[in-house]
C-alpha cells in the first residue's frame, strides 16, 4: 500500500467515497465548490483551502453551497440529519462556531437524550482549527475543550492523513454529531493512505511511539512537536511514550493510564488555552484514576492564556514549541520520587 | 477668470478627497505586491476598486462618529483617518503598528479615531455598530454609527437581527451594503434570495437606496442625506453601494469564477479613481497636473510607510501576554 497522500487529499477521498456509497450524504459549505451563480469556472475554489475541490465534477448533487448563513445552514444540516440525511457541514473555521452554536449545543447535542432516545441527528461538522496561519485572533483558535465539554457531542482531532480518513468515514457512519477538527497545520502533512474506504473506531487512542520513561498525551499539530521533542529527548537516553488521543469525546482513558502506570510520568500537551482544556481534563482523571502509580508531578504545556496574536514572532512564541515540551519531560524525570 | 465649482465640496476638500482615495489604491497596489514578494504574512483583502464609497461615506464624519468595518478594511481605516504608517507596522505584524503587531490587517483599530475595527467574522460589526449607536444616542451630540458589511455578509442573522433592533430603538445607524459582486468564489445572486437591499430594508421598515458606488458624488450625496437623518433623530437606514472588487478575494485567489474578461472590464470601465480625476478635470477646477503632483506624493508616503513598516521591531516576548487578564 505504499501510497501516500496529504491529510487534505484524505479528507476530499474520504467524502468521495461516503458520497459514492451513501446518496444521504451530502456535504455543504460556503465556497466548498465556489464559482455558483457567476459567469467563470465552477468548482472554482473546493473550499477555501481547495480541500474538496473535484468533489462537485464527480457528486453534482451532494455538493451544495450556502449563503453566508452559518446559523441558518448549520442548523438546517441538524434538521436534515433528524430527517433521515448524513450531512457533510463545513464550517470554514471553528472560530466562526460562536454565529452557530445553539443549533450544536442545544439542538444537535440535545436530541437524542432530550427526546427520550427517539431521534439521531448524524451530523458533522467540518472545521479547520489550530494557530501558525498567521490568520490572527479569529482563524487561529483551537476551541476543541469547548465541544468536548458538552454532552451528546463527538469531537475528532487527527493528526494524520490515515486517521482522518478514517476518523472521516466513522464520523460520516456515526448517528451522533461529531465535530471533525482538521489543523490547517497539517493539511500538506502525508502518509501512506489505504485507497479502500476504512473507518477507526471512535475512543481509540494511538500510541505514536513507544517509550518507558514518560508519557505524553496529546492531538493534532501538538503530536507532531512531541514527536520532535521525543527525538531530542532520546539522545539524551529518555525515551518517552506518546498517546495521539485522535476523538477527545469518547476519550480512550484507558490507554492513556495505562502508559502512565507503565512509566510514572505525565506531560499532557495541548494547544487550547490553558484552563479547562484538554490536557487539564486528563491532569485530572490520571490523579484520580492512577495517582498512585504517578513518580512525578504532572507537567502541562499549552499555549498562554491569551487570543492568538497576528505577529509571526508573537505566535511562534505562542504555539507550544518541542523545546517547551522536552523541558517538561526533564522536569518529571528530574523531579521524581 | 474664476471657474465655477459645480460640486458640494470645496477645491480644498475635493483635493483631500482625492489624495485619499488614492492613498487607498497605492497602499492596496503596493500590499499586492509586497504579498506577492513574500513579505507579508497571513489573510490579505484589498479594498482597491472600491475606495469611492469609503471616501464618499467618510467625508460626513468626525471622530466622534463610530464605524464597525470588515475584513476588507484598510479603506476604511484610512478613509477614517487611521495612521498610514501604523497600519502597514500593522499588517508587517511589527511593534508600534495601529495594535501593537496583535491584530494584523483583519483587526485594524483605532478608536480615537472612531474605528471600531476590521473584523475578522462576518456580520460581527452589525450588533457592535447598534451599541456605538446608542451611546452615540446617550450623549446626545448628534453622532451616528455606520455599519459597513458585504453583499455575502448581510446574509447573516446578525446583520438581519440589528436592522430590528436599529429600528426598534430608533437608533442612529447607517447599513452600508458593500456590494462587489462576490462572496469569496461565490456570485452575489447565487448567495442572496432577494435582489434588492432596498426591498430588504423595507422589510425592517428602513428607508433604503442603492447607488453606483464607484461614483464619489453619488455615494457622497445619498450618504450626506442618511446620514443627516440619522443625525437629527431621524433612525437607521441602509445603503447599497454597488462597486467592485479589482483583486482576489484575498491574496493568492487565481479568480477562475470571474467571466473571461471581466477584470479588463472593471479596471476600464469602473475605475472609481479615474471617474474622479475625469469629473475634476472636465469642471475645469482642478488640473491634471495638480492630481499628478498628489498622485506622486501619495507613492512618497506610500513607500515611507512600508520603510517604516520593514524597519520597525518586532513585538518581543513581554509583549505576548499583554492587554489581556490573566490570573495565574
Ligand atoms: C462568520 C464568518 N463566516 C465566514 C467567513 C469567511 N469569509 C471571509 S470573507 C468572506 C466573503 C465575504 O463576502 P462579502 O460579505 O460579500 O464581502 P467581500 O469579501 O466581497 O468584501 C467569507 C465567506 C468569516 N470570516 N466569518
Ligand atoms: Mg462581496
Amino acid at each position: 500500500m505504499a501510497r501516500k497522500i496529504s491529510m487534505k487529499q484524505a479528507v476530499n477521498e474520504a467524502l468521495d467515497q461516503a458520497m459514492a456509497a451513501d446518496p444521504t450524504v451530502i456535504c455543504m459549505g460556503e465556497d466548498i465548490v465556489g464559482g455558483a451563480g457567476g459567469n467563470g469556472e465552477m468548482d472554482a475554489w473546493g473550499g477555501v483551502l481547495g480541500v474538496t475541490k473535484g468533489l462537485y465534477a464527480k457528486h453534482p448533487k451532494q455538493m451544495m453551497d450556502t449563503p453566508l448563513s452559518e446559523s441558518a445552514y448549520i442548523g438546517a444540516a441538524i434538521g436534515a440529519a433528524a430527517c433521515g440525511m448524513r450531512p457533510v457541514a463545513e464550517l470554514m473555521f471553528i472560530d466562526f462556531m460562536g454565529v452557530c452554536f445553539d443549533q450544536i449545543f442545544n439542538q444537535a447535542a440535545k436530541f437524542k437524550y432530550m427526546f427520550g432516545g427517539k431521534a439521531e441527528t448524524p451530523v458533522v461538522i467540518r472545521c479547520m482549527v489550530g494557530a501558525g496561519f498567521r490568520a490572527a485572533a479569529q482563524h487561529s483558535q483551537m476551541l476543541t475543550p469547548l465541544f468536548a465539554h458538552i454532552p451528546g457531542l463527538k469531537v475528532v482531532c487527527p493528526s494524520n492523513a490515515y486517521d482522518t480518513k478514517g476518523l472521516l468515514i466513522q464520523s460520516i457512519r456515526d448517528n451522533d454529531p461529531v465535530i471533525f477538527c482538521e489543523h490547517k497545520n497539517l493539511y500538506a502533512h502525508e502518509c501512506e493512505v489505504p485507497e479502500a474506504s476504512y473507518t477507526i473506531p471512535f475512543g481509540e487512542a494511538n500510541i505514536v511511539r513507544e517509550g518507558k520513561h514518560c508519557t505524553i498525551v496529546t492531538y493534532g499539530l501538538m503530536v507532531h512537536r512531541s514527536l520532535d521533542a521525543a527525538a531530542v529527548l532520546a539522545k539524551e537516553g529518555v525515551e518517552v511514550e506518546i498517546v495521539d488521543l485522535r476523538t477527545l469525546s469518547p476519550l480512550d482513558m484507558d490507554t492513556v493510564l495505562e502508559s502512565v502506570t507503565k512509566t510514572g510520568r505525565l506531560v499532557c500537551v495541548d494547544e487550547a488555552s490553558p484552563r479547562c482544556n484538554i490536557a487539564t481534563d486528563i491532569s485530572a482523571q490520571v490523579c484520580m484514576h492512577a495517582f498512585g502509580a504517578l513518580k512525578a508531578q504532572i507537567e502541562m504545556v499549552t499555549p498562554p492564556h491569551t487570543p492568538v496574536p497576528f505577529s509571526p514572532v508573537l505566535e511562534d512564541m505562542y504555539i507550544p514549541s518541542a523545546a517547551q515540551i522536552a523541558t517538561a519531560v526533564r522536569k518529571t524525570i528530574k523531579g521524581s520520587k | 477668470m474664476q471657474v465655477q465649482n459645480p460640486f458640494p465640496l470645496s477645491r480644498d476638500e475635493l483635493l483631500t478627497v482625492y489624495r485619499q482615495m488614492r492613498t487607498i489604491r497605492e497602499f492596496e497596489e503596493r500590499l499586492h505586491i509586497d504579498f506577492g514578494r513574500g513579505d507579508i504574512p497571513g489573510f490579505v483583502h484589498l479594498y482597491a476598486g472600491e475606495e469611492a464609497t469609503a471616501a464618499g461615506i467618510m467625508h460626513h464624519l468626525n471622530d466622534g462618529d463610530r464605524i464597525a468595518s470588515t475584513h476588507r478594511g484598510h479603506g476604511h481605516c484610512i478613509a477614517k483617518g487611521v495612521d498610514v504608517v501604523g497600519m502597514m507596522k500593522e499588517i508587517y505584524g511589527k511593534k508600534g503598528g495601529s495594535c501593537n503587531g496583535k491584530g494584523g490587517s483583519m483587526h485594524i483599530a483605532d478608536l480615537s479615531r472612531g474605528m471600531m475595527g476590521a473584523n475578522g467574522i462576518l456580520g460581527a460589526g452589525g450588533p457592535l455598530i447598534c451599541g456605538a449607536a446608542l451611546a452615540a444616542k446617550y450623549r446626545n451630540k448628534g453622532e451616528v454609527g455606520i455599519c459597513f458589511f458585504g453583499d455575502g455578509a448581510s446574509n447573516q442573522g446578525t446583520i438581519l437581527e440589528s436592522m430590528n433592533l436599529a429600528g426598534v430603538w430608533n437608533l442612529p445607524v447607517i447599513f452600508v451594503v458593500e456590494n462587489n459582486g462576490y462572496a469569496e468564489s461565490t456570485s452575489r445572486d447565487y448567495g442572496t434570495a432577494v435582489d434588492s437591499y432596498v426591498d430588504r430594508a423595507a422589510g425592517f421598515g428602513l428607508p433604503g437606496v442603492t447607488v453606483d458606488g464607484t461614483d464619489f458624488f453619488a455615494v457622497h450625496e445619498a450618504a450626506g442625506a442618511v446620514i443627516k437623518r440619522a443625525r437629527e433623530g431621524g433612525g437607521p437606514s441602509l445603503l447599497e453601494c454597488k462597486m467592485v472588487r479589482y483583486f482576489g478575494h484575498f491574496e493568492g485567489d487565481a479568480q477562475t469564477y470571474r467571466a473571461p474578461g471581466e477584470l479588463d472590464d472593471i479596471r476600464a470601465n469602473h475605475n472609481c479613481l479615474k471617474i474622479l480625476g475625469d469629473q475634476l478635470t472636465a469642471a475645469g477646477i482642478i488640473s491634471q497636473s495638480e492630481l499628478t503632483k498628489i498622485d506622486e506624493e501619495v507613492m512618497v508616503l506610500i513607500e515611507h510607510s512600508v520603510k517604516e513598516a520593514k524597519a520597525a521591531p518586532f513585538p518581543t516576548l513581554a509583549d505576548l501576554t499583554t492587554d489581556v487578564y490573566i490570573n495565574y
